[in-house]
């Protein structure tokens, strides 16, 4: 007989196991969901590790304000077909509660602003674990990053003091105040998540296929018009048929242009697409070319 | 479609940043916008060519310093199979890095720069890839372009490579000449080395038998969670959740829970929340037994008629990895899948010349980087293999106990 796992049966079975040590390791572990593919993947993912108990831990959503309502939407039907615990805390509280600055300019992005309420949250519920739906080859800081990513009381990483991760023991041993962010699909590719997605049938916000959406053309990137972006007079607004390649807020994420309104239709354009998912979608990783490695050494996810 | 996971070992020197952003490129899994960022970059080396090394750097510091200071993960993929390459550095101090990056790869490239041949550092990484087991290593004699793409020097690199590592019976090593630099034997067959009719290194990576390296003999089933719904519907469900190390096991089989000894029979298997006659390595499953023994996280699960070794003693090669030294008769906490002991390392035998693979017998403090053998008391009885015959099951880690950080790599013996 023909043992041979295939590689997405493969990807599956080290994402559980990473799961389970999670829920095996930790005293109060939370799940970060936004709504976004890679969480949604996560969530199917802690079906199959903890079915038919609940799952060991709450989802936590942090909330920017500045979400597709799709994305909304799908997160509290999903939530409610599941019957599991969410948390949502929001970005906006915690800007009048701390007298935070909120960022200005056309794209003013509170993607930053985030760290502050997450580290609230982390705070509030003693959170010592939490999963997230990273992926190393998003991006090159990512690809640093072990399974396992313990975190000061500060949130924040150092990539020098890294903790050796041999074989598939993962130390999850921490003092108290630090924590630790677990990536379960850290060897998984985009292709990896949308073939994983298609072959379990699973369901995603609106947003991923292709639709009529109103956008405004900037540097060559098309971002919708939403009450969250300033509008100017010398703004070129287009209507454009596009979908979603990663969902995050409507302030820094662009729409690609597309015909895909099937399953299939996305992975066969993601298959020949020549630009990364981060460079054609992302606003904000471009600014420096260390974005992403400062906004994690502060505590980002 | 299968996985094949590498490890790319040589120093900054080598090529290797070099190769592996030409497999990357000529795999067309280098995406255009990530050209214009290494474009733009400023230290492009090369006058107008696209430098590929750039590719693989991380970290400011490491753009700042020019050195690569972890290991870093790279994926691409052919139709033939999805690749994830270790790209761990090949300085002296950071051995603990390849370790880091061998301990889950199929195969092992180790560089040579054919002007210099074999080094004291082709001789560590060869070393390292032995001592964690690693099934398949590729001797990827580099740079042959500034050597006139000759013979004479491939095969002398060969015969010099072949004696220095006698004593490490190595299983299976393929040497390929090539030049990352210019793509010669990296996807097509070089026309500059009419002489080497074998395959490119692509083509290697796309079908080198890896079907053997799990082993379907042994069954091994750490406990990772136990799942109790305690609700009113699932009132006796009780499940052990846990990833196969290796072996198989069918509904019906008797096994036995270690260290504890207790035995029962499998009632049930579930993969995915659905119930299986019989699962198998590398699946992530939920056992249910048909006696309702102490069954917890830590345990390991493993058919009556096959079982490990289970003591308080272990003899274990050691790769030390913090910056405190090893302090004998220290207390470590040491992990093993999921099972967690109190332990003490007690004697040190002898100490291994990474170098020149010489064992050193005076007793010298253990330091960053030193590979060793010594003893292990733990303070419970805990089940292993030897980490030759089973690299899952004979393997652990040290963690100290004050400050959490993992200290050591152990290879039991």
């Amino acid at each position: 007989m023909n043992y041979q796992l295939d590689y997405l049966d493969q990807l599956e079975s080290e994402a559980i196991y990473i799961m389970r040590e999670v829920a095996g390791q930790f005293e109060r572990p939370a799940l970060l969901f936004s709504g976004g593919k890679d969480s949604i993947t996560l969530v199917r993912l802690a079906e199959k590790a903890f079915r038919p108990g609940k799952f060991p831990f709450p989802l936590v959503h942090i909330d920017t304000g500045h979400n597709f309502q799709e994305a909304l939407d799908f997160r509290d039907s999903l939530v409610k077909k599941l019957d599991e615990k969410l948390v949502v805390r929001h970005v906006a509280d915690t800007i009048k509660e701390k007298k935070l600055t909120e960022p200005v300019g056309k794209f003013a992005s509170r993607n930053a602003l985030q760290t502050y309420t997450l580290l609230d949250v982390i705070e509030e519920f003693k959170f010592d674990a939490l999963i997230g739906g990273a992926r190393r080859d998003e991006e090159k800081a990512r690809a640093k990053e072990r399974i396992f990513s313990v975190r000061d009381e500060f949130g924040q990483w150092d990539p020098k003091r890294q903790r050796p991760e041999l074989w598939n023991i993962y130390n999850g041993k921490i003092q108290k105040g630090e924590n630790v962010r677990a990536f379960p699909i850290s060897n998984w590719t985009e292709l990896d998540v949308w073939n994983y997605i298609r072959r379990e049938k699973m369901e995603l916000p609106s947003i991923y296929f292709a639709h009529e959406r109103e956008c405004i053309e900037y540097q060559g990137q098309l971002i919708a018009t939403s009450p969250f972006i300033k509008r100017e007079a010398g703004d070129k607004i287009l209507k454009k048929k596009v979908r979603y390649r990663t969902v995050g807020d409507m302030t820094c994420t662009a729409a690609v242009e597309s015909e895909a309104t099937a399953i299939d239709d996305i992975v066969n354009e993601i298959i020949a697409t020549n630009i990364s998912e981060r460079g054609e979608t992302r606003i904000d990783d471009k600014v420096s070319e260390a974005a992403m490695e400062d906004r994690k050494k502060n505590g980002y996810f | 479609m299968d996985i094949l996971r590498f490890i790319t070992a040589g120093s900054v020197d080598d090529g290797k940043s070099t190769l592996i952003g030409r497999l990357l490129y000529d795999s067309k899994s280098i995406m255009v916008d990530q050209i214009d960022a290494i474009k733009s970059h400023g230290k492009n080396k090369l006058n107008g060519t696209l430098d590929l090394s750039l590719i693989t750097d991380g970290l400011r510091a490491e753009r700042e310093q020019g050195i690569t200071i972890d290991v870093a993960y790279k994926y691409f993929s052919t139709p033939k199979r999805k690749f994830i390459i270790a790209d761990a550095p090949g300085h002296i101090q950071y051995t603990r890095n390849m370790v880091t990056g061998a301990s889950n790869a199929n195969l092992a490239i180790i560089l040579i720069d054919a002007r210099n041949g074999v080094e004291e550092q082709t001789m560590r990484h060869t070393l390292i890839a032995s001592l964690i087991g690693i099934p398949h290593i590729v001797v990827a004699i580099n740079k042959m372009d500034l050597v006139g793409y000759s013979q004479d020097v491939f095969n002398n690199i060969v015969i010099d490579y072949t004696a220095a590592t006698k004593s490490l019976n190595l299983k299976e090593v393929k040497y390929i000449p090539l030049s990352a630099l210019l793509g010669d034997n990296i996807v097509d067959r070089s026309t500059n080395m009419p002489w080497y009719e074998s395959d490119p290194l692509l083509h290697y990576l796309e079908t080198v038998k890896i079907q053997n390296d799990i082993n379907y003999t042994d069954a091994r089933m750490p406990v990772q969670y136990v799942i109790r719904p305690q609700t009113e519907k699932l009132h006796d469900y009780r499940g052990y959740a846990g990833k196969i190390m290796s072996g198989g096991y069918k509904r019906g089989d008797a096994v036995t829970v270690l260290p504890s000894g207790l035995e029962s029979k499998i009632k049930a298997i579930e993969s995915g929340g659905v119930e299986v006659a019989e699962a198998y390595a590398l699946q992530s499953v939920v056992l249910h037994l048909e006696d309702d023994i102490d069954v917890s996280r830590g345990d390991v699960i493993v058919k009556s008629e096959n079982k490990p070794i289970v003591s308080q003693d272990l003899e274990v090669m050691m790769c030390w990895m913090d910056t405190k030294p090893l302090l004998p008769g220290n207390k470590y906490f040491l992990q093993s899948n999921s099972k967690v002991v109190r332990s003490m390392v007690k004697e040190i035998e002898y100490k291994l010349n990474v170098n020149t693979l010489e064992k050193q017998f005076a007793s010298e403090e253990i330091r960053l980087n030193d590979v060793f053998k010594a003893t292990i008391k733990t303070s419970s009885p805990i089940a292993f293999d030897s980490y030759k015959k089973l690299r899952s099951s004979g393997s652990a880690i040290l963690i100290d106990e004050t400050s959490n950080v993992t200290v050591a790599a152990c290879m039991i013996q």
